[in-house]
């Protein structure tokens, strides 16, 4: 995506989806997985999704990270409709506007913790220099300067989170959606992940958009969100 | 640049898997250029001995005239014939005109050297010994040049011969079987009596048919001895590309009314013989070739499965399809140019050695270790033919991992 094309798609503001439906087919049938969910994340705020296993929360995440796309309704980052755009143009939106943080942190093992950081950089086409500038800033920024160089697959569970919200922040996307980030995590590296999310959010200006099955760190979101049955029901 | 180097580092995590995918290339590439190696070279070495011996080309009979029969009389007078096929028609033995012969061979730039032979059968007699042969009357200036004689003197010189008009080249199982040496003298019987020979030189061609069946005196002195003032005669012919041989063959065959034969079509059988071992060599390393592929196909599918969190969360970072083919074809390729230098070195150094390795062969050519034929198409084969196998055994790995959809993976492994 050359500048012209960035600026021309750049989003600015909330991510929004009005009535969005999804299902899956299965074996059995179709599963109704969302049934007409709307909501909407506004920038540096942290807009929580909590609700019982199953309801959808996660399929609601990707379809707004454009991993998936709806059998209806819309999807918008900004004023910008998304849900129907080309494929090159959602792996480059992904590349540039969005960044994800799923439960099981997935960073890649071959690679050191520096490294998983500066993959969405290099992919923009930053170079190795400033590509490992910034892993560094945000490296230190998680306290995590010290692993830099270390083994992805070497580092502690809460330290390969931090590193793939690292990962996750390196391309400074306007959005962040993060999958039970601390699903895996005991309660004082859990409270510290949101107080990262949170100051993230509130120095960048980035929406924060969380799935969360503890209801503690969503009563802490500025936005909350309860799901059942692929609906919104708070 | 970057799917390269993600590439390099899936390579270089999986030594155990990887390391056997590049000794299967390795060993598919050595081995085949290993076999071609032999295989080709003694082929080769058997077409430098036979062109060195009897020439690529060899004219002798003469057609019988042409059989023709009137197709049409037009109202006009014109008489239009049907000539028939030279397929199955008779000969009259020999060259009948030399001299014209050479004359029109002298049109003829791709023709080396011509060299005029008359042949007949006789008996050598020392005295002691007889034994049948076949007399080759030549003209040395010009079978020199149609022939690799000089090289293949192995006791005496050309010049005891040049200068010496009853002098006799014989071949090496000959002199052996009689018992002659250099300055040694021998009758030859038959023909028009008997003439006294003085042994000039002793030759080996390596084809013992040869070695123990020819000997060589001056065209003039065979003549004479043969009772034959001219004809009777066949051309031995070197010409500059010897591959060419055939076309030229049918060419010359029309043009001069008398039967040319390329020494592809003379030694056919021998050159089946060899076609159909680098052939079945050709096949069974390929064959090795296919199960390596097959192991690298087994690896890199094995590796889409294991990577197929990496490649959706590399799919959620803005990687594209082309972007993750990329990455695994990569793979491929490290293995197959890692695979291609590797096996090229073990293929010259085995090579080498094979080269070495003492193998005493007497019969269609004379060699006392491996004859071996270092050529670069063999390498350029083996690479293509390891190419085309990795191609496929990480193309369609590549082409899966480019399908998965991340969304799908991401909710399969929570």
């Amino acid at each position: 995506m050359d500048c012209s094309q960035k600026n021309k798609m750049m989003p600015n503001g909330s991510m929004r989806v009005e009535n969005l439906f999804h299902s899956f087919s299965e074996a059995n049938g179709t599963v109704k997985v969302l049934n007409g969910v709307s909501l909407e994340a506004k920038p540096g705020e942290i807009t929580s999704i909590a609700g019982p296993s199953g309801c959808g929360k996660s399929t609601l995440l990707y379809l707004m990270g454009l991993l998936d796309r709806p059998d209806s309704g819309k999807v918008f980052m900004g004023d910008l409709e998304v849900q129907n755009l080309e494929d090159d143009e959602r792996t480059k939106a992904r590349n540039h506007f969005i960044g994800f943080v799923f439960q099981f942190h997935f960073l890649i093992k071959e690679l050191t913790a520096i490294e998983n950081i500066r993959l969405p950089l290099l992919k923009q086409g930053k170079d190795e220099y400033s590509a490992n500038q910034k892993a560094n800033e945000l490296l230190s920024e998680l306290g995590l300067e010290s692993k830099a160089q270390r083994p992805a697959y070497k580092l502690s569970g809460g330290e390969q989170q931090r590193v793939a919200i690292a990962r996750a922040l390196a391309n400074s996307p306007k959005y962040l959606l993060a999958d039970e980030p601390t699903g895996n995590l005991d309660s004082s590296n859990s409270e510290g992940v949101f107080e990262l999310l949170d100051r993230m959010a509130k120095q960048t200006g980035l929406s924060v958009i969380l799935v969360t099955h503890n209801e503690k760190l969503a009563d802490l979101s500025h936005r909350k969100y309860w799901m059942e049955d692929g609906r919104i029901v708070i | 640049m970057l799917c390269f180097k993600l590439a390099w580092r899936f390579v270089i995590a999986r030594k155990r898997p990887m390391f056997l995918s590049l000794a299967g290339i390795v060993f598919g590439v050595s081995f085949f250029v290993v076999t071609q190696a032999q295989t080709s070279g003694f082929e080769k070495f058997f077409i430098q001995t036979i062109l060195g011996t009897n020439g690529a080309l060899r004219i002798s009979d003469r057609f019988q005239d042409t059989y023709g029969t009137v197709e049409q009389v037009d109202d006009d007078g014109d008489t239009r014939f049907l000539f028939h096929s030279r397929e199955g028609s008779l000969y009259h033995e020999g060259v009948d005109q030399p001299s014209l012969i050479r004359d029109a061979l002298d049109d003829y730039p791709e023709l080396l050297g011509v060299s005029e032979i008359i042949e007949g059968s006789a008996v050598l007699d020392t005295g002691f010994r007889r034994k049948s042969i076949v007399l080759n009357g030549i003209r040395w200036e010009d079978h020199l040049q149609s022939s690799d004689l000089n090289n293949q003197i192995i006791q005496g010189t050309m010049n005891n011969f040049s200068s010496d008009q009853m002098g006799v080249i014989l071949g090496s199982r000959i002199s052996q079987r009689l018992g002659l040496k250099i300055g040694d003298r021998v009758s030859l019987v038959g023909g028009t009596g008997n003439l006294h020979l003085r042994v000039s030189a002793i030759f080996e061609s390596g084809v013992s048919q040869i070695d123990k069946n020819r000997i060589y005196i001056h065209l003039i002195t065979a003549r004479s001895f043969l009772g034959s003032s001219s004809g009777g005669s066949v051309f031995q012919i070197a010409i500059n590309e010897p591959e060419h041989a055939p076309g030229l063959a049918v060419q010359l065959q029309s043009s001069l009314n008398h039967r040319v034969v390329s020494w592809q079509e003379r030694e056919r059988v021998w050159l089946d013989v060899f076609k159909a071992l680098r052939f079945s060599s050709a096949i069974t390393v390929s064959c090795i070739l296919l199960l390596s592929g097959l192991g690298m196909f087994n690896v890199f599918a094995i590796l889409v499965i294991e990577k197929t969190r990496d490649i959706a969360i590399l799919r959620s970072m803005g990687f594209s399809r082309m972007d993750i083919s990329a990455i695994f074809l990569w793979q491929g390729t490290i293995v197959l140019v890692a695979g291609i230098t590797i096996g090229s070195l073990f293929a010259a150094s085995g090579t080498y050695l094979i080269s070495m390795i003492p193998l005493r062969i007497r019969g269609i050519f004379s060699t006392d270790s491996f004859v071996v034929n270092w050529d670069l198409n063999h390498y350029l084969w083996a690479s293509c033919i390891a190419f085309v196998f990795v191609a496929v055994a990480t193309w369609i790995p590549a082409r899966r991992a480019a399908r998965i959809e991340p969304a799908k993976i991401i909710r399969e492994t929570l």
